[in-house]
């Protein structure tokens, strides 16, 4: 029996991955098979007839390389020229949290401070502008999409410096930092040296699943991107949700075109990493020392991550006082009174949708966590060692645009009679939730202290009983931390839940969106903050938790 | 005044007194410095090269060739450093890496790569400039990250246990390498180990981080 078990588990890595990876090769062959017109019509024809398009696919282009390009250098800078300094300590404390934030979160917080009538205009007004109504501004949704660049930058930052600083322990920075000062480089220069070239293969995929996200996203393209034409994948979905059906061959072709720019991105990128790094040897062979720039650089980076952090914090809290306000006219810089009115008013339809989006959460999480510690157990009771490419195909729907195949799988959901449901919609979720759920914490499972195991087993411990009773209560907050970690991007999910749920399955993100378009502060306010609070509360009981659970442990406290 | 002079140099963390020192090392001498782990060396070792943690603090001076460098950056202090492990940049070839250390004196490209070539004949490793530093065996690699940091033309050396992972005719090969080396160099070198035998090959002084002779 125990015998079978073992065979069973010898088998998690195969499963999890074709999970995986089989909806999304699944979703993509459902995307290509309406765009090649074997269902009828002329998709491409209608596509290229679609006046829009080459404006469409530019902006994704340029937004998606401009936001990932400045978002690399940005943390490129701020690792190089505040490396051990206080400042970037702060920094992490601050940015860590506001990882968990959504996107449409993070986006609407920003959208509430630039918009034309948002917080820094009230409270530059009238004063300095002599502005008494909101100008006649295209600052949010200007055609060249630079408030979603920004936008995207903004969560993009922290998203890339935390992949970053997992990754530099591993390069050995510390010591080749020295010695690179030893021969008589500045800290910028050594870093840019001898530090990037190694970090760099370590980051490259999450700069793809970066670069894919940022030209394909949907959500914060609604509320941050131009709309006339927007970008090509919120188009695609516009034709998706077209109640005729007719249009759903030109958003297949549409997302074809969308894939194809993406690979031609990537292409693009990789050509220009190649460039970069035969720069960078070629400076580290000419003996630049760099000193001026430590200097010149420090101040531009502490200014380009403060702006990046208050983005996100005063456009959070702008949320939160949205949804408590009052009477608040243009140019007052606070609203006249506090209430708690918005809340009490929409909180039956609020909590409903905030339940179902906790409800997908949860069975998405659940399922992930399942899935990826019984891949890890497989891996350390077999002696199995993941190969490169099961890491790509872990990537696989990170780096594959969600609007590429999501329309394919729909496609399916539909024929099978699933779109709609809860449990179609949290799997889908799982596709996403899982690589970020294993990714938190494959590190923790793997660097656990192997002798644990050895002792275990010699007072005749199980495998079973190792696991159960030694290192799963052992890792318990890393798997916790995973876990917060798996809800986080659940609840963030906006296009799965869309599309697989077909518009009936609402939650808090696709509430968020849709309000976005109308003129309720208040009611986005409150829900978007809401979207927040959920992930942020998951966060804090994967901290309290094990704190209570091994309150009189002292060697059980986190790692500092 | 040439020579590395530690003029009375102590590290204080808290109450306790890790290091204390005063000693002139002559251009060519070898001081090494002994003592059990957690007995201050590698203390020592961050003063002088200038990484010391905000919880320590640090009296008295180092001075370089009658230059004061205590307050200086690690890297305007020319003094060059061994460590334990080579720590071979493995994106460079074996001559980018040396091509490294090279200061930055406007020599065309040609000219900064026959200084390179120069120094791989020098360690008896010539032709190796263009290999992965990965295919060199331990003690090739260890003859070029002595040649790399020499290349940086410093005004002293210090060697941080940097024989203790090379096996014993290894180790005596290079402990002879580098030591002939530097002293035909005329560098002041300081060598910081906890084995017996690094010191009698070094030949100099031998004392301990706090100063006493052993």
């Amino acid at each position: 029996m125990i015998q079978t078990r073992g065979g069973l588990l010898r088998f998690a890595p195969h499963v999890t991955l074709t999970l995986m990876a089989g909806p999304v090769l699944a979703g993509l062959t459902g995307t290509l098979i309406p765009a090649l017109g074997l269902m009828g019509g002329a998709p491409f024809a209608s596509l290229l007839a679609w006046p829009g398009l080459s404006r469409a696919a530019m902006l994704s282009l340029t937004t998606g390389l401009a936001a990932t390009a400045l978002s690399l250098a940005m943390v490129l800078l701020i690792l190089a020229a505040l490396q051990g300094t206080a400042a970037l300590r702060v920094l992490l404390r601050l940015l860590s949290p506001l990882l968990s934030v959504p996107h449409a979160a993070a986006a609407l917080g920003l959208a509430f401070l630039i918009s034309p009538s948002g917080w820094i205009a009230r409270a530059l007004s009238p004063w300095a502008t002599g502005w008494t109504a909101p100008p006649d501004l295209l600052i949010l949704n200007d055609p060249a999409g630079l408030a979603l660049i920004a936008g995207l930058v903004a969560k993009e930052v922290p998203f890339l410096l935390l992949m970053a600083l997992a990754a530099l322990p591993q390069t050995d920075a510390a010591r080749r930092l020295l010695l690179a000062q030893t021969l008589g480089r500045g800290q910028v220069m050594a870093f840019v040296t001898v530090v990037l070239p190694v970090l760099y293969g370590q980051l490259r995929l999450p700069v793809y699943a970066v670069l894919a996200y940022a030209m394909t996203v949907v959500d914060m393209a609604v509320i941050l991107g131009p709309s006339r034409p927007p970008t090509l994948s919120v188009q695609v979905v516009d034709w998706m949700m077209d109640p005729g059906l007719a249009q759903r061959s030109t958003a297949a072709a549409g997302a074809v075109l969308q894939l194809a720019l993406v690979v031609g991105a990537v292409v693009l990128w990789r050509g220009v990493e190649r460039l970069t790094r035969l720069a960078l040897r070629r400076m580290a062979e000419a003996g630049w020392r760099g000193v001026p720039l430590d200097a010149a650089l420090r101040p531009v980076a502490i200014v380009a991550a403060g702006l990046v952090t208050a983005a996100l914090i005063v456009g959070l809290a702008g949320l939160a006082l949205w949804s408590l306000a009052g009477l608040w006219t243009f140019p007052e810089a606070l609203p006249a009174s506090l209430t708690l009115q918005t809340w009490l008013r929409a909180s039956d339809g609020l909590w409903a949708t905030a339940g179902v989006t906790l409800a997908l959460a949860v069975l998405a999480t659940g399922a992930a966590l399942a899935l990826v510690l019984a891949c890890l157990e497989a891996e350390h009771r077999h002696g199995l060692t993941p190969t490169s490419r099961a890491l790509w195909l872990l990537y696989l729907p990170l780096v594959i645009p969600q609007v590429a195949f999501l329309p394919g799988l729909q496609g399916f959901a539909l024929m099978l009679g699933l779109d709609g449901s809860l449990l179609a919609v949290a799997a889908a979720h799982l596709v996403f939730v899982l690589p970020y759920v294993f990714l938190s914490l494959s590190p923790a499972w793997r660097a656990w202290d192997g002798r644990v195991a050895t002792a275990g087993a010699s007072l005749g411990a199980s495998d079973a009983r190792i696991l159960w009773r030694l290192r799963l209560p052992m890792l318990l907050r890393a798997i916790l931390t995973a876990a917060a970690v798996g809800v986080a991007v659940s609840v963030g999910q906006y296009l799965p839940t869309l599309l697989i749920g077909g518009g009936r399955v609402e939650t808090l993100t696709t509430e968020a969106v849709a309000l976005s378009s109308g003129g309720n502060r208040r009611l986005i306010g409150a829900t978007a903050l809401l979207q927040m609070a959920l992930p942020a509360v998951v966060f804090a009981l994967a901290v309290l938790i094990p704190g209570l659970a091994f309150r009189h442990r002292r060697g059980m406290g986190p790692a500092t | 005044m040439t020579g590395l002079h530690l003029s009375a140099l102590t590290v204080r963390r808290g109450a306790d007194t890790l290091v204390s020192l005063n000693t002139i090392v002559a251009p060519g001498e070898v001081l090494t410095i002994m003592g059990p782990s957690g007995s201050g060396k590698s203390t020592l070792l961050a003063a002088i090269i200038g990484t010391l943690q905000p919880a320590f603090t640090l009296h008295g001076q180092i001075v370089l060739n009658g230059h004061d460098v205590s307050h200086l950056p690690t890297r305007a202090r020319r003094i060059g450093l061994l460590f334990q492990d080579d720590i071979l940049f493995p994106h460079l070839s074996v001559a980018g890496n040396l091509a490294f250390a090279l200061p930055p004196d406007g020599a065309s490209r040609a000219l900064r790569m026959a200084r390179v070539d120069q120094a791989l004949e020098e360690a008896g490793l010539a032709g190796f400039g263009p290999r992965d530093p990965a295919t060199l065996s331990g003690g090739q690699r260890a003859r070029v990250a002595l040649m790399r940091t020499l290349l940086a033309a410093p005004a002293a050396l210090l060697l941080d246990e940097p024989f203790s992972r090379l096996d014993a005719t290894l180790r005596h090969q290079i402990r002879g390498f580098v030591l002939d080396t530097a002293r035909a160099k005329g560098l002041p070198v300081i060598l910081v180990t906890h084995d017996a035998s690094d010191a009698a090959a070094a030949g100099g002084r031998v004392l301990s981080p706090m100063g006493q002779p052993l």
